[in-house]
């Protein structure tokens, strides 16, 4: 086993105490906007798409690596939208703002 | 400072903004900022990538594929996520999940393939196989939820004779084949395996009810970062590992957490295919109990002389999108000097929050929005308990009949209001296919027909009482 390895699980072990600790306590109310963030973030795979595909020498690895980075677009880009889309409804609003919006559906 | 150094300094930096975005995203007042704070974080990653060396130190190739490549899949993301309607959001996150999944597969199979030549050692053939199974899982996983979700095929269970023994083949299967491919280094088998991966990932599914697939796709989402975290080891990247195992980790609590709020235990969720049961609503007409259906003109009365009207709304106000009509309804009421309250069951919709993202669009102010258990102190003193397309979160049997596959989980005492009215499509029992014993009780009213439809008639019957 090398010092690489044993790093990598070093990290990985850290991130999984990170991972349970930060979301110790949720309201109810935020458990699918904290579901559909953290679909985004592991959109990060698309730095490992683009890696792959940075890295392809035969056709094969190109159209894999290809697929992957559209993959990953769809799921970095679209999940972030979706989740920003789902919180813009929790702001909370002014009661003119509120009139206002009101008053624009309205028409 | 070398450029790998610099790279793997940002990576750090990006990682960080990961951490914060979670923390941020469980707290109200700071969920939207942590969502954005993730997606700066992810551009940076994301730009600074373009500047990778590749391990026979070359630059990035293909530059302009992998830019063809974002940007297809951002015209394709961003409509899609935008317009769609907001009652799809549970199927858009699925989506976007699976293809998560797949491409952590993608990058592992790649990359095997890629370092095939070389002879891996035998524990980053492991991490390869790792991500190829739990990342194809996900992908036709998510899938398969994505349909039932949308409605393209059945919401409910689907068993069949042996299903965990068939199941539990294709798992044993899919671990013989890893320890096979271990052994022999066979390009050839990991084929097999991303087969076996994509079928398991649908069987999988297929037992678990249209109610439990929000508690289903949170589990599925958590499988496809600890894909990214094997991708992460695979490439040596820490950033994957690290943003990988977040998801990973903070899935799984994520999803007993959304078990919880239902009353049940994961396993439960995932293994005794809830709902399966249908009772057939014919039957239980022949046992000579019959339902009271009211006109609008009649509730419409009722509600304008009540003192506390308290709403439950479910699944099938979202569907209607009649959010708007029953704020209007609700301002109506308040005019009359009615007071007003909303009832929230954790699992109302089809996902927890949904029901208040949905009346947050139709701004329903905050502190209408009462949680189970003020709801249910309220109702105690409510003249009337207005259930809009919700059946199963006010189903009685849910308390008093051992023997109902909803035994046990929390529900909201709607009967425990002066009088009951449902505003139902049909008699169809709910998602989870349990008849409703409250819809047969004396003081309980139906109104047949689409939630919009019948809101409207019941606006105008209470403007004119």
């Amino acid at each position: 086993m090398s010092n690489a390895i044993l790093q990598y699980t070093t990290v990985f072990v850290l991130s999984a105490f990170v991972g349970i600790e930060i979301i110790a306590k949720v309201p109810s109310i935020l458990h699918t906007p904290l579901m559909s963030g953290s679909n985004a973030i592991h959109g990060v795979i698309l730095v490992g798409a683009m890696i792959i595909l940075g890295s392809a020498t035969t056709s094969a690895e190109e159209v894999l690596g290809f697929l992957a980075v559209i993959l990953a677009t769809l799921n970095v880009v679209g999940g972030f939208v979706v989740t920003d889309r789902m919180l813009e409804l929790f702001k909370s609003k002014s009661p003119s703002a509120r009139k206002a919006k009101t008053e624009g559906e309205g028409q | 400072m070398s450029r790998g150094t610099l790279l793997d300094l940002i990576y750090l930096i990006a990682a960080t903004t990961f951490i914060i975005a979670l923390k941020g995203l469980g707290s109200p007042k700071r969920a939207r900022l942590g969502n954005i704070i993730a997606a700066g974080g992810m551009t940076l990653a994301v730009g600074a990538t373009f500047f990778h060396q590749t391990s026979d130190g070359h630059n990035l190739r293909h530059i302009p594929l992998i830019l063809l490549g974002m940007f297809i899949g951002a015209i394709v993301a961003v409509p899609a996520a935008r317009f769609m309607q907001i009652t799809s959001m549970p199927q858009l996150v699925a989506i976007f999940n699976g293809v998560g999944g797949g491409a952590a597969a993608l990058v592992s199979i790649t990359e095997f393939m890629h370092i095939h030549a070389e002879k891996p050692a035998t524990y980053v053939t492991l991490e390869v196989l790792l991500g190829v199974l739990i990342g194809t899982v996900s992908f036709s996983g998510s899938a398969i939820a994505y349909a039932k979700l949308q409605e393209l095929m059945t919401g409910r269970p689907i068993t069949y004779p042996g299903q965990q023994i068939i199941n539990a083949i294709f798992a044993l299967a899919a671990v013989a084949l890893i320890v096979i491919i271990l052994v022999t280094s066979s390009t050839m088998l990991l084929w097999v395996l991303l087969a076996v991966s994509f079928v398991l990932g649908i069987i999988f599914v297929l037992p678990i009810g249209g109610a439990d697939v929000p508690v289903l796709i949170s589990l599925l989402n958590s499988f496809t970062g600890l894909a990214v975290a094997a991708s992460g080891f695979t490439l040596g990247n820490n950033l994957l590992i690290v943003a990988g195992t977040l998801v990973g980790a903070s899935g799984i609590l994520l999803t007993r957490m959304m078990s919880a709020a239902m009353g049940r235990s994961l396993a439960n969720v995932l293994f005794s295919a809830f709902g399966s049961v249908v009772t057939a609503t014919g039957a239980e007409r022949e046992d000579g109990r019959t339902v009271r259906s009211g006109t609008p003109e009649d509730i419409g009365v009722l509600l304008s002389y009540s003192s506390k009207v308290v709403i439950i709304p479910g699944y099938g106000l979202a569907v209607a999108q009649a959010q708007h009509v029953i704020r209007e309804l609700a301002d109506e009421l308040e005019a009359k000097g009615v007071e007003v309250l909303y009832a929230i069951h954790p699992v109302a919709g089809r996902m927890p929050g949904h029901m208040n993202v949905l009346l947050a669009e139709a701004n329903i102010p905050y502190e209408k929005l009462k949680e189970m258990d003020e709801a249910n102190s309220e109702l105690t003193t409510a003249d009337v308990a207005l259930v809009v397309g919700a059946n199963d979160t006010v189903n009685p049997s849910a308390k008093t009949d051992p023997g109902s596959p909803i035994y046990g989980m929390p529900i909201i005492n709607a009967g425990d209001a002066e009088n009951v009215v449902f505003l139902k499509r049909s008699m169809r029992p709910g998602f989870a296919g349990v008849e409703n014993d409250l819809l047969f009780d004396p003081k309980t009213v139906l109104l047949f027909g689409d939630a919009k439809d019948t809101l409207t008639k019941l606006l105008a019957a209470v403007k004119s009482s």
